[in-house]
């Protein structure tokens, strides 16, 4: 069997596994793996900059913010049905990770972890300030009513995890796919050694603008998702805290693996869950995940697969 | 009040936050400045400094002073130690590579905030000050009768704000005699400059590395033994102290001490004096802005020669 066709088994083998679990787990663990889906696409799109690109952001919860407030905003203050608003939500992300790319690739190295963080930062104190209108950090609901597309109530429980599914699905092989290309390999080829592929001809600035706007958009798509599926719109989810997760799912899961992201969000998500059942410091885990990952297995689950096991693995 | 009492008290308010974050961040400047690596968790050693002291001066009777002259010798002792064994356990294992240690030291960050969580508890917890009497300022009028010293309502200080810039600026100059006229301050200079070449000439790189980690955070937990009498302990208090120290060690120059220390008093005077009269939000969202389009747009100018 080829690569690509082993490759291309496999993600289809995960959508498919992932159809069938909701039959089988219980309602509370569904639900739990429609929100696990949705914020897989958002480490997804954090794969991109970072597992692809060797970009490493701490800025991304705006671009998640921007997809959540583009959504969640025009519904509230313009009235916008659910499928127009998905829409905005989207372009506001666009929109916002190729200003916030075209400034921040400027730097390199530790000064744009710094900027994007500042950035990041300067975007919740926003949201906080337009309190008005965002209603800041107790956020807002989004009723049921508006969350209907084509008649489908993405408010009960089986449409949402489809929802959820389908749209994990179109990013999944999206990537998958565009990891194949050569502008996914000249992304690769950027996060190895820059320099070489400067001499070899490559305009590194724009490749890295398309992967921070590609990352971004993503991200926002995952925020508005969440936003639709799950009802709510709060500053929350742009703090620092939620740009450090996707880093986090991904560092844990692989980082540069198309399969990573996932298996680094559903691994931290029930690792906080259960341990959030007996503490409300939680994010101790988090901490101390991060540390021991970068100290003992900086490339994560998928990465021991692919070194010991399968060094196909996408 | 009228206007010019009203930002006379302003720019006092602001001269507090000034003298504490110069302390802070000039914790995190020479980290960076020698070490070449960025410390996240820097606000979590504030933050621990703040609660340490908490728990030294609830343990210790008799007058608040004993309590407090005990909590600013040992807690920032004790951050320091915690510092140096973070230093060793990881810092130094992943060889000081810059975003390595940006992730390591926002793990730091957590754990050392949600164990605070754990069991200092989520409440804020008052520090008695050792002294605090309130003194009123005086204010030039000009009245019919020419200028005149008045005492309007409600401007006035007390002797302990007074006593924290008094003992920053004091901590500061101990600490620029340690820099130039000591052989220790002579071996970091040396390593800042050139960390391969102090190897070679015998200087234990490593060790040096440790002390330096443990005296940025020796810094930050001073200067919150310092606030803490004024503002409480709480398990979150060092997101705040950690971004405007960034803000300040970046525009004052990554590294260079008295660049920090003069962005210390332009953003403590001026955050202090916009959170008065506009919204202490608007005054952040400026200054990370700021820090952002500074980085963007001069970035070797702030962080010396550019990278590779």
């Amino acid at each position: 069997m080829s690569t690509s066709l082993k490759s291309f088994l496999l993600h289809v083998f995960v959508l498919c596994l992932l159809a069938v679990l909701y039959f089988v787990v219980s309602e509370y663990h569904s639900g739990n793996l429609a929100r696990i889906l949705v914020m897989a696409v958002y480490a997804m799109g954090y794969n991109v900059l970072f597992g692809y690109t060797g970009l490493l952001s701490l800025g991304h919860a705006l671009f998640f913010a921007s997809g959540m407030y583009g959504l969640g905003l025009s519904i509230e203050h313009l009235g916008l049905s659910a499928a127009p608003a998905l829409v905005v939500g989207f372009i506001s992300a666009f929109i916002v990770a190729a200003v916030i790319g075209f400034l921040a690739l400027r730097t390199s190295g530790v000064a744009f972890m710094i900027v994007t963080l500042m950035f990041a930062q300067a975007g919740y104190l926003t949201i906080l300030l337009a309190g008005k209108y965002t209603r800041g950090d107790e956020g807002f609901v989004i009723q049921q009513g508006d969350r209907v597309i084509a008649g489908i109530d993405l408010s009960q429980a089986d449409n949402r995890y489809f929802a959820a599914l389908l749209l994990f699905g179109v990013c999944f092989l999206f990537i998958a796919w565009l990891v194949q290309t050569r502008f996914g390999k000249t992304l690769v080829a950027i996060r190895e050694n820059p320099e070489r592929a400067r001499m070899l001809g490559y305009d590194i600035q724009r490749h890295k603008l398309l992967a921070v706007i590609i990352s971004g958009t993503l991200a926002g798509a995952a925020g508005a998702a969440y936003a639709l599926l799950f009802g709510y719109a709060g500053a929350t989810f742009s703090t620092v805290q939620y740009s450090i997760y996707p880093l986090l799912w991904v560092l844990l899961g692989g980082a540069g693996t198309t399969i990573g992201p996932l298996i680094g969000t559903v691994f931290m998500t029930y690792l906080i869950d259960i341990s959030s059942e007996y503490t409300s410091a939680y994010m101790l885990i988090a901490g101390l995940a991060l540390i021991l990952l970068t100290l003992f297995a900086p490339h994560g689950f998928a990465g021991l697969i692919r070194k010991k096991l399968f060094s196909w693995l996408p | 009040m009228e206007f010019g009492p009203y930002l006379f008290i302003a720019s006092l308010e602001g001269a507090i936050t000034a003298a504490v974050l110069a302390l802070t961040a000039v914790g995190l400047s020479i980290v960076f400045g020698i070490m070449r690596v960025v410390n996240v968790a820097h606000g979590e050693f504030f933050m621990l400094g703040a609660v340490i002291a908490w728990w030294i001066t609830s343990l210790v009777g008799g007058h608040p002073a004993y309590g407090f002259v005990a909590a600013l010798i040992i807690a920032p002792i004790l951050v320091g130690i915690l510092a140096i064994v973070c230093d060793h356990l990881v810092l130094r294992r992943i060889n000081y590579d810059p975003e390595r240690t940006i992730v390591a030291t926002i793990g730091l960050l957590y754990v050392i905030q949600q164990t605070t969580l754990m069991t200092f508890g989520p409440e804020a917890r008052p520090v008695e000050a050792p002294f605090n009497k309130r003194i009123a300022l005086p204010w030039f009028e000009h009245t019919e009768q020419g200028f005149a010293l008045t005492w309007p309502w409600g401007l006035s200080t007390t002797t302990y704000k007074l006593a924290v810039i008094g003992a920053a600026v004091f901590i500061l100059i101990l600490l620029w005699v340690l820099m130039t006229r000591t052989k220790f301050g002579l071996i970091m200079r040396a390593t800042q400059l050139d960390s391969e070449m102090a190897q070679a000439h015998g200087i234990p790189v490593n060790r040096v590395y440790a002390m330096v980690f443990g005296l940025g955070a020796g810094l930050a937990a001073l200067g919150a033994v310092l606030i803490v009498p004024i503002q409480q302990a709480h398990y979150l208090m060092g997101g705040d102290p950690l971004l405007l120290s960034f803000i300040v060690v970046i525009i004052g120059g990554l590294g260079s001490v008295v660049g920090t220390i003069v962005a210390a008093l332009f953003i403590g005077m001026s955050d202090g004096i916009i959170s008065v009269f506009f919204s202490p939000t608007l005054a952040k969202i400026i200054a990370t802005l700021a820090v952002a389009f500074v980085l963007v747009f001069r970035p070797q100018g702030l962080f010396g020669k550019p990278e590779r």
